[in-house]
C-alpha cells in the first residue's frame, strides 16, 4: 500500500511493521557499557575546574565583594561576580541573569554570589574561602502560606501583585493572580445535593534526577562560545545565555551530552553562564559540576502548594460545579507555570460550570523548575481527594461515579479547546475490569483510586534525514532525549522508508546544526520530532521517486513509494524492478546529488492524555509507616510506538509521585537553609520500598498525529499523591489532606481516629 | 606535597597514576585515567552510581581513596563485557528496557552482577534489598529487577 505522502492524519488501515515493537534502543549500548558520555565527561586540554561561591543566608543585601585575596591564590586564574554580568532591565532575562548570580540580594540559602576558575580543584575552594562578603542579613520566609501574611517579610520592595482589579499600592509577595472560569458556579451549587468542600497542602519535592548538572564552557578571542551541558533545554539555553550575556545568538554552540535525568529540573541553567564567564577572562576551558549538596540547595525544587477546592454533586453522582483557590509557592520569581493547574486540574470531568484561581508567591527558596506536569500532581491531590470523599457519601463505587462524570469527544475545556477523540471513558473502564480492582485485601491495607490529565504539547520543532550512499539513515534531532525518544523516533522513520531500525541512527544535533527547537518538555517529543521525522522521511521519499523516474527515464508521477522500494505506478510504465533505497542512493551521485528530507514544523494537534491508578496499601498502625503494596497504572498512550518505553513511562511516573506523597521533604532551619541536602536525608523511592508497577497501555488514537501517539511522560505523575493518599484513607478511615505522608504525620491521624472514630465519609 | 604514585590493576590490566591523597577512587578513574563509565550521583555513598569492586568486594569509589587502590584489583563497567559480546546483565537491561536515562546503570550492573555472582537465583526481595543502595529516578525499578531476573535465569542455565 503506497502512503499518501501529504497526508499526515492518522490512518486506522495502515499496515504497520516496526511501531509498536520494542527495539533495543539506539543509546543502549554506550549505556551499559560506560561508553556514553554525560554532563561531567567531557574533557578538553587545558581545562580549569570552575567553583561557585553560594550565599549562607536565606536573605541578606550583598553590601560587598572582595575577591583580591582570591586572586593572590597560586592557580587561580578567573575570579568573577555581579560586576562581570550586564545589569539588564527589569524582566525575565534579568530573573534568569539573577539566579545565576545574586546582585543586590540573596534570595536563598544556596544563592550563586560569586565563582572561581583554578589550574587545581583545590586551589579554587581555597579561592571561595578567602572571597570576602559582606551581607546584611533580612527577615526571611519559606512556607507559602506563610509568605501572603500581612506581616511576612517582604522579597521585592517594589513587587505589587499583577491580575488584581484593584491595582494594589502595598509590597507583597503575591506576585499574580490567574483565573479561569466557564459557566455559572453559584447556579452550579445551589443546584447540588452534596458539597464537599476541603483544604489541602503539599510540600515541595526535588526532581532529584540522578546526574547533577555538569558543564563546559570554551570561548575564543574573537568571541565564539561552546558550551557542553546536559540539559532538556540547548535551544533554549542558548537564546537566554545570548541574552543575559548580550551578545549574537549564531555566537553561541551548544552540544547536550546524554541527560542523566531531568524531569523538567534541567530546563534552567546554574553553572552554564558563570563557566562562559570565567572561561572568557581565563582564556581557557572551565569545567563546572555540581554537587548534590548545590543540586539540592540550588536547583528544582517543585513548586509547594495550598489549596480549597469544593466540588457539588447531584443526589445520582453528576457533578453540578467545581471551584478551586490555590496557592504556588515560586522562590523568588516568577516562572511556576502555575497556570497550568486552573487549566488541567478538574479537566477529565464534563463540568460546565468551574471556576479556578491561583496565585504565584514569592519567598526564599531557589526558584521553582518544571516537574512532570508541572504544578497540577499537587492540586489533584485535593481534587481527587474531594471526589473519593463523594464517591463515599454517596456510597457509589470510586470508578462509577468518575465514569458518570468522565468527558468524551466534543466536551468544551476550561481552556478554550474542543476534545477531539479521548480516552479517558476507555482507561476507566480498563480499570475497573483489571483484576487488581476486584482482589481481596489484607489487614490494615486499603484502595485507592485517582485519576488525571495533562493537555500533552507540541511546539517548534525541526529534524533532518539523511540517506547514507548504501540505503542506511542518518537522522540529526533537536531534542535531547531524556529517556528513550530516539528510538521512537527511528522507529518512526523506518516504517515510513520501510527498512529495519537497525538502518536508522539518530543524533541529537548541536544548536548550530539545526533550526530552533523547543525544550524537551510537556510530553511533546515523540510526538512532535516523531511529526518532524514522519515529515522529513516523505520529503525523502519524495527525492527518492524523483531520482527513480530519472534512473528509468520516466515522468516523476509515474512511479510510486511502497514498502521500502519505488516501483512503476503500473504496467503500462515499463518493465522495470522495482528500485530499494540502497539503489536509488548508489546512484545519487549521478542522479542530481545526496538523498534528503528535512522538517522545520510548529506541532499541532497534541491529544490530551487520561490516567487512572489503582493503589493498595498497607499502613503500620503502630508507626504509622505505610508501604505500597501493589500499584497499577492505567493509561491512554494513543498508540504506543516502543511499548516498553512507554510502560517505563508509567512505571517511573508512579514511583516518583510515590516518593512526592510519602517521604521526600526539604527541611528548613530556623536561619532558613535547608538541613537535608543529600540523599540520605533527602530520601527518593529506592528498590526495596516499592513493588513492581503493573500497566496498562490504553490506545484511542490521536487522529492529528500520523501514527495516532499522545505524549507518556506526565500523566503518570499526576493522579498518584492523591491515589495513595485515597488509599491511605481508605485503611485508616481518614483522608490525609497534607504531604508528605510520612510516618508520624500519618501515625497522628491514626490515632485521631482512634480518639474520635473514622471521618464522616468512612462511616460504613 | 608530592602526589602519590599509585598502582593498580583495572578491569584486568595494570594502570599508574598520580593521585591528591585525599582523591577519591571515582576521581582517579574519571579524571586521572578518563574511564568515565563509572559515575558521580552524590559522592557520599548514598547513590550507588560510583560503584566498582575493589578486590572483588562491591564499594562505591566515592568513599574508598584512590591510594587505597594501591596494589589492588578493581573492576568498572568498561570491564563488563567480554570483547563485544555483553554480559548477559547488559543484555537483558538492553532487551527489557531496564535503563531509561542510564545515569545509575553503570552502578547498578556492577552492583547486580556482585549479587549474582554470590547468589545465582535470588528472590524478587534480594534483588530489591541488594540494589537499595542503588538510586534510580526513571524506571520506578520494576524493568531493573526484571531485567536483573532475566539476566539470572539465562547465567543458570550457563
Amino acid at each position: 500500500m503506497a502512503t499518501d505522502l501529504d497526508d499526515l492524519t492518522y490512518d486506522p488501515n495502515r499496515k504497520l511493521k516496526v511501531v509498536g515493537t520494542n527495539p533495543i534502543k539506539a543509546d543502549g549500548v554506550d549505556k551499559v557499557t560506560g561508553r556514553a558520555k554525560f554532563g561531567a565527561d567531557t574533557y578538553l586540554p587545558g581545562t580549569l575546574v570552575g567553583k561557585i561561591l553560594r550565599s549562607p543566608h536565606a536573605h541578606a543585601i550583598i553590601k560587598s565583594i572582595d575577591i583580591s585575596e582570591a586572586e593572590k591564590i597560586p592557580g587561580v586564574k578567573a575570579v568573577v561576580t555581579r560586576d562581570d554580568f550586564p545589569d539588564l532591565k527589569p524582566g525575565p532575562m534579568r530573573d534568569i541573569s539573577v539566579i545565576c548570580m545574586a546582585r543586590d540580594k540573596v534570595f536563598y540559602d544556596g544563592h550563586q554570589v560569586a565563582a572561581v576558575a583554578a589550574t587545581s580543584e583545590k586551589a579554587a575552594k581555597a579561592a571561595l574561602k578567602v572571597i570576602k562578603v559582606e551581607y546584611v542579613v533580612l527577615p526571611h520566609v519559606i512556607d507559602v502560606m506563610d509568605a501572603i501574611k500581612p506581616d511576612a517579610p517582604i522579597l521585592h520592595e517594589d513587587l505589587r501583585t499583577k491580575g488584581l482589579d484593584d491595582a494594589p499600592d502595598k509590597p507583597t509577595n503575591i506576585i499574580q493572580r490567574a483565573e479561569w472560569s466557564m459557566g455559572d458556579v453559584e447556579k452550579g451549587f445551589a443546584e447540588a445535593y452534596l458539597i464537599v468542600e476541603r483544604e489541602f497542602d503539599t510540600k515541595p519535592m526535588h526532581q532529584g534526577y540522578i546526574e547533577p548538572q555538569g558543564c563546559m564552557a570554551n570561548t575564543t578571542e574573537d568571541g565564539q562560545i561552546e558550551l557542553w551541558c546536559c540539559t532538556q533545554a540547548h535551544f533554549v539555553y542558548r537564546s537566554r545565555l545570548a541574552a543575559i550575556l548580550e551578545m549574537d545568538i549564531s555566537k553561541i554552540r551548544v552540544t547536550v551530552s546524554e541527560l542523566g535525568g531531568g524531569f523538567g529540573g534541567k530546563t534552567n541553567f546554574y553553572a552554564e553562564p558563570l563557566a562562559i564567564v570565567l572561561s572568557r577572562k581565563a582564556n581557557r576551558p572551565v569545567k563546572m559540576v555540581l554537587t548534590r549538596n548545590e543540586v539540592f540547595r540550588a536547583t528544582g525544587p517543585v513548586a509547594g502548594t495550598h489549596s480549597r477546592i469544593k466540588i457539588g454533586v447531584t443526589k445520582d453522582g453528576k457533578f453540578t460545579a467545581a471551584e478551586c483557590e490555590a496557592y504556588f509557592q515560586t522562590g523568588p520569581f516568577t516562572g511556576s507555570a502555575f497556570a497550568n493547574a486552573p487549566q488541567a486540574i478538574f479537566t477529565r470531568y464534563d463540568l460546565e460550570n468551574v471556576r479556578a484561581w491561583g496565585f504565584e508567591v514569592a519567598c526564599n527558596r531557589p526558584k521553582v523548575a518544571a516537574f512532570r506536569a508541572p504544578c497540577v500532581p499537587q492540586i489533584v491531590f485535593g481534587v481527587e481527594g474531594v471526589v473519593d470523599e463523594i464517591a463515599r457519601k454517596l456510597k457509589m463505587d470510586p470508578i462509577e461515579l468518575r465514569l458518570k462524570n468522565a468527558a468524551v469527544e466534543g466536551y468544551k475545556t476550561i481552556y478554550g479547546d474542543t476534545f477531539g477523540p479521548v480516552g479517558f471513558v476507555e482507561t476507566l473502564e480498563a480499570a475497573k475490569a483489571h483484576p487488581h480492582y476486584s482482589a481481596p485485601l489484607g489487614p490494615n491495607q486499603g484502595r485507592g483510586i485517582g485519576c488525571g490529565f495533562w493537555f500533552n504539547r507540541g511546539g517548534e520543532t525541526t529534524a533532518s534525514l539523511n540517506i547514507t550512499p548504501d540505503g542506511s539513515v542518518n537522522l540529526m534531532l533537536g531534542n535531547p532525549d531524556v529517556a528513550g525518544s530516539r528510538v521512537s523516533i527511528s522507529m518512526m522513520a523506518a516504517e515510513e522508508l520501510g527498512i529495519s531500525v537497525d538502518k536508522v541512527r539518530p543524533i541529537i544535533g548541536d544548536t548550530s546544526s539545526l533550526g530552533y527547537n523547543h525544550s524537551t518538555v510537556g510530553s511533546r517529543v515523540t510526538f512532535s520530532a516523531g511529526m518532524a521525522i514522519v515529515q522529513s522521511a516523505r520529503a525523502a521519499i519524495k527525492v527518492l521517486c524523483q531520482r527513480a523516474a530519472i534512473m528509468w527515464d520516466v515522468p516523476e508521477d509515474h512511479v510510486v513509494f511502497e514498502d521500502g522500494y519505488v516501483r512503476p505506478a503500473s504496467t503500462n510504465v515499463g518493465d522495470f524492478e522495482p528500485l530499494s533505497i540502497a539503489d536509488i542512493a548508489k546512484k545519487a551521485g549521478t542522479t542530481g546529488g545526496a538523498i534528503a528530507g528535512h522538517a522545520e514544523i510548529n506541532a499541532k494537534g497534541a491529544g490530551p492524555g487520561f490516567g487512572v491508578h489503582i493503589v493498595d496499601v498497607e499502613v503500620d498502625k503502630e508507626t504509622g509507616g505505610v508501604q505500597v503494596v501493589r500499584y497499577t497504572v492505567v493509561e491512554d498512550a494513543g498508540k504506543a510506538i516502543h511499548p516498553l518505553q512507554v510502560e517505563g513511562q508509567f512505571q517511573g511516573g508512579a514511583v516518583q509521585g510515590l516518593g512526592w506523597a510519602l517521604n521526600e521533604e526539604y527541611i528548613y532551619d530556623e536561619n532558613g537553609c535547608m538541613e537535608n541536602p543529600g540523599f540520605l536525608d533527602y530520601r527518593v523511592p529506592v528498590c526495596s520500598d516499592v513493588p513492581m508497577i503493573d500497566t496498562v497501555i490504553i490506545e484511542v488514537p490521536n487522529p492529528r498525529h500520523p501514527y495516532g501517539l499522545r505524549g507518556v511522560g506526565e500523566v503518570p505523575v499526576v493522579p498518584t499523591l492523591a491515589t495513595i493518599a485515597n488509599a491511605i484513607g481508605d485503611a485508616i478511615g481518614t483522608r490525609p489532606r497534607s504531604l508528605p505522608m510520612s510516618p508520624p504525620k500519618v501515625l497522628k491521624l491514626i490515632e485521631q481516629v482512634a480518639e474520635n472514630g473514622v471521618d464522616e465519609a468512612y462511616v460504613a | 606535597m608530592a602526589k602519590n604514585h599509585i598502582t593498580t590493576t583495572i578491569n584486568g590490566d595494570e594502570y599508574e597514576f598520580l593521585c591528591d591523597t585525599e582523591q577519591t577512587l571515582l576521581d582517579c578513574l574519571r579524571d586521572e585515567l578518563f574511564m568515565t563509565g563509572t559515575k558521580e550521583g552524590c559522592a557520599s555513598g548514598d547513590c550507588g552510581a560510583c560503584n566498582v569492586m575493589l578486590d572483588g568486594q562491591l564499594v562505591c569509589s566515592c568513599l574508598v581513596l584512590g591510594v587505597e587502590a594501591d596494589g589492588k584489583s578493581v573492576e568498572t563497567i568498561e570491564g563488563m563485557a567480554h570483547g563485544d559480546k555483553l554480559h548477559p546483565l547488559q543484555q537483558k537491561f538492553l532487551e527489557l528496557n531496564g535503563l531509561q536515562c542510564g545515569i545509575c546503570t553503570p552502578g547498578i550492573l556492577i552492583a547486580a552482577k556482585a549479587l549474582l555472582d554470590r547468589n545465582p537465583d535470588p528472590t524478587e526481595t534480594e534483588i530489591r534489598y541488594w540494589l537499595a543502595g542503588n538510586l534510580c529516578r526513571c524506571t520506578g525499578y520494576d524493568k531493573v529487577v526484571r531485567s536483573v531476573q532475566a539476566a539470572a535465569e539465562e547465567m543458570r542455565k550457563g
